[in-house]
């Protein structure tokens, strides 16, 4: 039985590591994403066909693939941090990350080719060109950012793996739900449920409003 | 007048193909030179190389009497300014696309105002100023890539084919703004184009350029008068 009390703890610790793993994606996705739109090396179209494969991979995948790592005997078993929210962190980041790439790299090339060169043939430097194509991309951009964080604050095979569901440590909204109705404590999963899904429209309602600020 | 922009034995090959071969060709300061030739003629590829957006296979340009090639990608691009077929405005206002290229320089909000709003107002576009580029219809959209063309007051100007997506009444009325603009201004510009009229119309001098090679250059009118073979007299319709 989960506490009221224990409530906020989860809810904080979901959005804790949700958002470190979205931002995390970020950093990867968005200068990945830009280099697979803007340029011109071998192996390419290998890394495109990867990201594009990474997009639809199963939070259990992951699970079993993180775990594995970080398990005791793993390559980085060392470090300690199965069962901790780190662990949670790096299951989510590998994720979200192919998602925000994608994305990038649709958000990117469905701007118009010639503008590269515009903004080149204006005086821009290689990184006032992406700034600016960034820019002109941001809907998209921010789209790619909700799809990111969409897909690991509901995902719940790898946090359960990588975490452990360890009360007051590594339990977040998702394993909680998944524990309550396997208790058969239904009320309690539909009211996690319910604060889930209620925080998970919030954050996409605050984000889609800033990427729509302006359009009407 | 002396030469801003002197290219020779200028090649360009693609696929094997030599898409790009001008043996000598020299710009000189306040010149309007028109490249006009049919779709597949080289024009886009010299526009490119002229841009520094590809590198040629051989040969050498001397800008400001220096090889361009000892100039920093980055340096020769801001002493140039390109404006495209299409107008390629960002989803910004009308002022702040006119002002991008002088942010790329770090300019000063005093200078980028006083040269924005000058080059609005001189191309009948300054009422738009914070109307968003979105929001304009083809012409004022061409007007402001102009303008902030304009604005940077670049040794070279660079157009290509400015003037092909727009209405015929459009693009006379530009055109007849842009030509006050250019004999006003001196400003040094490579205008290409597959139009005569256009090239008639605002150039100094134009040089027909066929399968990759510049077959003739001289005073417009001259060179539509007298073609000096069989090809170009084709091309000109003749």
């Amino acid at each position: 039985m989960i506490f009221d009390s224990e409530i906020p703890q989860i809810t904080l610790l979901s959005l804790r590591v949700s958002s470190v793993a979205t931002a995390i994606s970020l950093l990867i996705g968005l200068p990945l994403g830009t280099l697979l739109a803007l340029g011109k090396f071998p192996g390419r179209s290998f890394l495109l066909s990867l990201i594009n494969t990474g997009m639809a991979l199963p939070p259990v995948v992951v699970g079993l693939a993180v775990a594995m790592t970080l398990w005791r005997s793993g390559a980085l078993g060392d470090m300690r941090l199965i069962y901790t929210p780190t662990a949670i962190i790096i299951a989510q980041t590998v994720i979200a990350a192919p998602v925000v790439t994608g994305l990038t790299v649709a958000a990117l090339q469905q701007l118009n080719p010639r503008l590269k060169l515009q903004l080149y043939g204006l005086g821009a430097s290689r990184a006032q060109m992406i700034l600016s194509l960034w820019r002109e991309a941001r809907l998209p951009l921010l789209a790619a950012v909700m799809a990111g964080f969409g897909s690991v604050i509901s995902e719940v095979g790898a946090s359960m793996m990588v975490g452990g569901n360890i009360r007051g440590q590594t339990r977040v909204l998702t394993t909680a739900i998944v524990l309550e109705t396997s208790k058969g404590e239904f009320e309690q999963a539909i009211a996690l449920s319910v604060l889930l899904l209620t925080i998970t429209f919030l954050i996409n309602w605050a984000l889609t409003w800033i990427q729509q600020r302006g359009k009407e | 007048m002396t030469a801003l922009l002197q290219l020779s034995n200028l090649r360009v090959r693609r696929e094997g193909n030599i898409v790009l071969d001008i043996e000598s060709l020299a710009v000189k300061r306040g010149e309007v030179l028109a490249i006009v030739g049919p779709n597949g003629a080289g024009k886009s590829t010299l526009f490119l190389v002229l841009a520094r957006l590809l590198k040629a296979d051989q040969g050498q340009v001397l800008f400001n009497g220096r090889p361009a090639n000892s100039i920093p990608d980055l340096e020769y691009r801001r002493q140039i300014a390109l404006v495209l077929q299409e107008p390629l405005l960002m989803d910004m206002s009308v002022y702040e696309n006119a002002a991008i290229g002088l942010k790329f320089r770090g300019s000063s909000k005093v200078q980028i105002a006083k040269r924005v709003n000058h080059w609005l107002h001189r191309l009948c576009v300054a009422h738009l100023s914070q109307r968003p580029a979105r929001k304009l219809s083809g012409g004022e959209a061409q007007r402001v890539s102009l303008a902030r063309a304009f604005v940077l007051e670049p040794d070279l100007l660079l157009l290509d084919e400015p003037f092909s997506s727009l209405d015929a009444p459009t693009r006379i009325r530009l055109l007849e703004d842009l030509k006050s603009v250019l004999t006003e201004t001196k400003m040094t510009t490579i205008f290409i184009t597959h139009d005569l009229q256009e090239a008639l119309k605002l150039a100094t001098r134009v040089a027909v350029m066929l399968n990759g090679r510049i077959e003739q250059s001289g005073i417009p009118q001259n060179v539509f008068d007298e073609p000096i073979n069989e090809r170009v007299a084709g091309f000109l319709g003749k």
